[in-house]
């Protein structure tokens, strides 16, 4: 009855990793967009938002290599970066900061998460070694879920 | 998007299609199931209290099962024009049936922050085509 259907070849696979990568550099650009346009950070979020953005650097980075191994392109930030530009909203508080960086990293945390399922689920053979592949899904996993923890905890100490 | 929400929106567009409840073959149909698994989800919708089933004239999903299902509706619109406004994906309709299952509602709603999509989505999705009627492939998209 479940139409939940597995990862079943090298180019779907590639797609699910390239949507990785855009959704590492939404969360990249909104968090510079949020350093560059608000002057007066509050708090600790200065330190959240740069750790962000070192984040999902690295993440995409990591994503983009198992896209190379897949013999695909990857999705270039310069691409992304004016799409974000063009919808973002200036003038914001804490809480619209905060809630938004609370997002970005439980999206990516899901994004991973169905994304280690849906492999999990599949018997289809990949062309890269499928224990690095779920080795390095479930570290940036790992990272993006350690990534929610620390704002939540922002959250709290606000409280 | 679940398997729940695949089928509210599967019925929800048979319904749009026929202008008439919904029968468990063509919902089927829809989704690629047999007609005993459909008739099993529908069951558990109607548990739900998401849509009623009347034996022999079909499926009326319910005020709360229509929300979810344009909800739904809206997840698919936004996941096929991130694959054609953002990744230029050429078959990027037989791609989204492929990957709305692991594309989560909340993924799409990141998405959705860099593409373009009109205020009355879902209400322009064409049911016959399985696309929104207001998005023009481009002939140069490529794969």
């Amino acid at each position: 009855m479940s139409l939940r259907q597995p990862v079943s070849s090298d180019h779907q696979l590639a797609r699910l990793l390239q949507i990785g990568v855009v959704l590492q550099e939404v969360v990249e650009a909104r968090a510079r967009k949020h350093l560059e346009s608000t002057d007066d950070l509050e708090g600790d979020l200065e330190p959240l938002l740069e750790a962000a953005v070192e984040r999902a650097n690295s993440h995409r980075e990591r994503l983009e290599t198992l896209i190379e191994d897949l013999e695909a392109d990857s999705v270039a930030y310069e691409d992304i970066e004016p799409l974000v530009e063009a919808q973002y909203q200036a003038d914001q508080d804490f809480d619209d900061i905060i809630y938004d960086q609370l997002c970005n990293a439980e999206t990516a945390y899901k994004f991973l998460d169905d994304l280690v399922g849906a492999i999990e689920e599949s018997d289809a053979s990949f062309g890269v070694d499928r224990q690095h592949l779920r080795t390095v899904l479930e570290e940036l996993r790992e990272a993006e879920a350690n990534g929610v923890e620390a704002v939540t905890d922002l959250m709290e100490e606000r409280e | 998007m679940n398997t729940a929400d695949q089928y509210l929106k599967a019925i929800y567009l048979v319904q749009q299609q026929t202008d008439e409840p919904a029968s468990t073959g063509r919902i089927a149909d829809r989704l690629g199931v047999s007609p005993a698994s459909a008739n099993e989800m529908v069951g558990k919708l109607q548990e739900r209290g998401l849509a009623d089933h009347e034996k022999y004239k079909g499926v009326t999903l319910t005020d709360e099962g229509i929300r979810q299902a344009r909800e739904a509706l809206r997840t698919y619109c936004i996941i096929e024009r991130f694959l054609l406004q953002v990744l230029e994906v050429e078959e990027f309709r037989a791609e989204a049936r492929q990957l709305e299952s692991v594309i989560d509602e909340t993924v799409a709603e990141r998405l959705d922050t860099i593409i373009e999509r009109e205020p009355q989505c879902p209400d322009c999705f064409d049911a016959e085509n399985d696309v929104c009627e207001l998005l023009e492939a481009d002939p140069e998209a490529s794969d």
